[in-house]
């Protein structure tokens, strides 16, 4: 394999773990199985059938979740008659003076990020799911969405709620806004997303 | 996937892999024609802009720790607490496994890190104790649990937020809360710069080297 392996045909059909550098003879596995690192574990290839659709559907569910929870309150707090609520764009402007910077990068986290991977992610898939040949860009958009990833926060914000609630729930009546459901739901849909993204096979169809 | 004996990897069969689309080019090759990633067969670089983002990372631990994460306003008192000062008043108040929960995502996660990137970077130059494997997977959790130390920043800005019932009581974000945010970017940009493909080479050049004792 090694030895004929600077041939252009053959190296088509060999896979290099990103993480540890082992090369595999390509093997498509079946659709719900997945095909792993043998030293480092990492997933290289995990098909699903019609997981194009499936994550076109989640992204642009989560993306219209980000912009519900963003001008809608998520949580309500009372005491002695007086009455706050606080939406995502409340949160992320509570930095203010020296901390402003830090309004900026929260807004980025939770809201700008999330919402961008995703859209680029659409911009992506739609003619890939439809047949059609790659948008134009698509390469550059996917890479870009993929850098995005680790930056995309959306989900340790919905969790980091849950702590708030948890921390004030004895000084204050805390009551749950629209925004907070919309969040629960974000988190799981983004956990499923992540099952379903095939980068290998993202690649591939992306593939001239 | 099916494997044969012994693992091969890109370098050893005179090829560079992208790290992005997993796909493989001969060696030499300057950009991935698939997805567009420049190529290395392993980032030169790494190792110093792992302790570079490292520094900086620690360096703003510190006025993290230092400065107030919060500013408390009731009736009566004006409160500044630091990360570690709030867990201890939890604590005090009796709310232990608040308090726990606390030290554990701001103190321990963030020390452990700093403690794990700074030894996967040692053991890549000098040699390690630990099995390459036992080294992956610790990357493998640095890297993944890096972006979930944000909670905290995330936590004071929803309590400055919410807590705002006039004269009553109110929450405004400390000087530690940008520190903090700094600090676990930094972080997770030297995590990120961790090349996870040298834990196998160093491993492998020190196989060598004791096959080559026992001959």
């Amino acid at each position: 394999m090694a030895e004929g392996a600077t041939n252009r045909l053959n190296l088509e059909r060999l896979i290099a773990c990103p993480k540890c550098d082992a090369v595999y003879e390509i093997v498509e596995p079946a659709p719900r199985e997945r095909a792993v690192c043998a030293r480092c574990h990492t997933v290289l290839i995990a098909p699903r059938r019609r997981a194009g659709k499936q994550l076109i559907a989640m992204a642009v569910t989560v993306l219209i979740l980000i912009v519900a929870a963003s001008v809608f309150p998520f949580l309500r707090i009372g005491a002695g008659g007086v009455h706050n609520d606080s939406s995502i764009l409340d949160a992320a402007f509570a930095f203010s003076g020296p901390l402003a910077a830090l309004s900026l990068a929260v807004l980025g986290f939770i809201v700008v990020v999330p919402m961008m991977r995703l859209m680029l992610l659409i911009y992506v898939l739609v003619p890939v799911v439809r047949n059609r040949p790659a948008a134009p860009g698509a390469r550059a958009a996917f890479r870009f969405a993929e850098s995005l990833g680790p930056w995309s926060m959306a989900e340790i914000f919905a969790l980091g709620c849950a702590v708030a609630l948890v921390k004030i729930s004895d000084l204050a009546e805390v009551n749950f806004g629209p925004a907070f459901w919309m969040f629960a739901v974000l988190v799981v849909m983004i956990v499923v997303q992540d099952t379903l993204m095939c980068r290998y096979s993202v690649w591939k169809s992306l593939e001239t | 996937m099916e494997v044969a004996g012994d693992i091969r990897t890109a370098r050893e069969m005179g090829l560079v892999a992208c790290t992005r689309c997993t796909r493989v080019w001969p060696a030499g090759t300057e950009a991935c024609a698939r997805c567009g990633q420049h190529l290395a067969s392993r980032d030169t670089t790494s190792l110093q802009r792992v302790w570079a983002w490292w520094i900086v990372g620690l360096i703003c631990y510190i006025p993290a720790n230092i400065y107030p994460m919060l500013e408390t306003r009731t009736l009566f008192i004006r409160q500044d607490n630091t990360i570690v000062g709030g867990a201890v008043e939890l604590a005090q108040h009796g709310n232990w496994a608040i308090a726990g929960v606390i030290l554990a995502a701001s103190v321990l996660i963030p020390i452990g890190k700093f403690i794990a990137v700074a030894g996967l970077a040692i053991g890549v130059t000098r040699g390690a104790r630990l099995s390459r494997e036992r080294r992956h997977q610790l990357y493998e959790v640095v890297e993944y649990i890096g972006r979930w130390s944000m909670i905290d920043v995330f936590v004071v800005a929803i309590l400055s937020s919410l807590v705002q019932l006039h004269a009553l009581a109110s929450i405004t974000p400390g000087r530690a809360s940008l520190f903090f945010a700094l600090s676990v970017i930094f972080t997770m940009l030297s995590a990120q710069s961790f090349d996870s493909r040298l834990i196998w080479d160093a491993d492998r050049a020190e196989r060598r080297k004791g096959r080559g004792a026992d001959a």
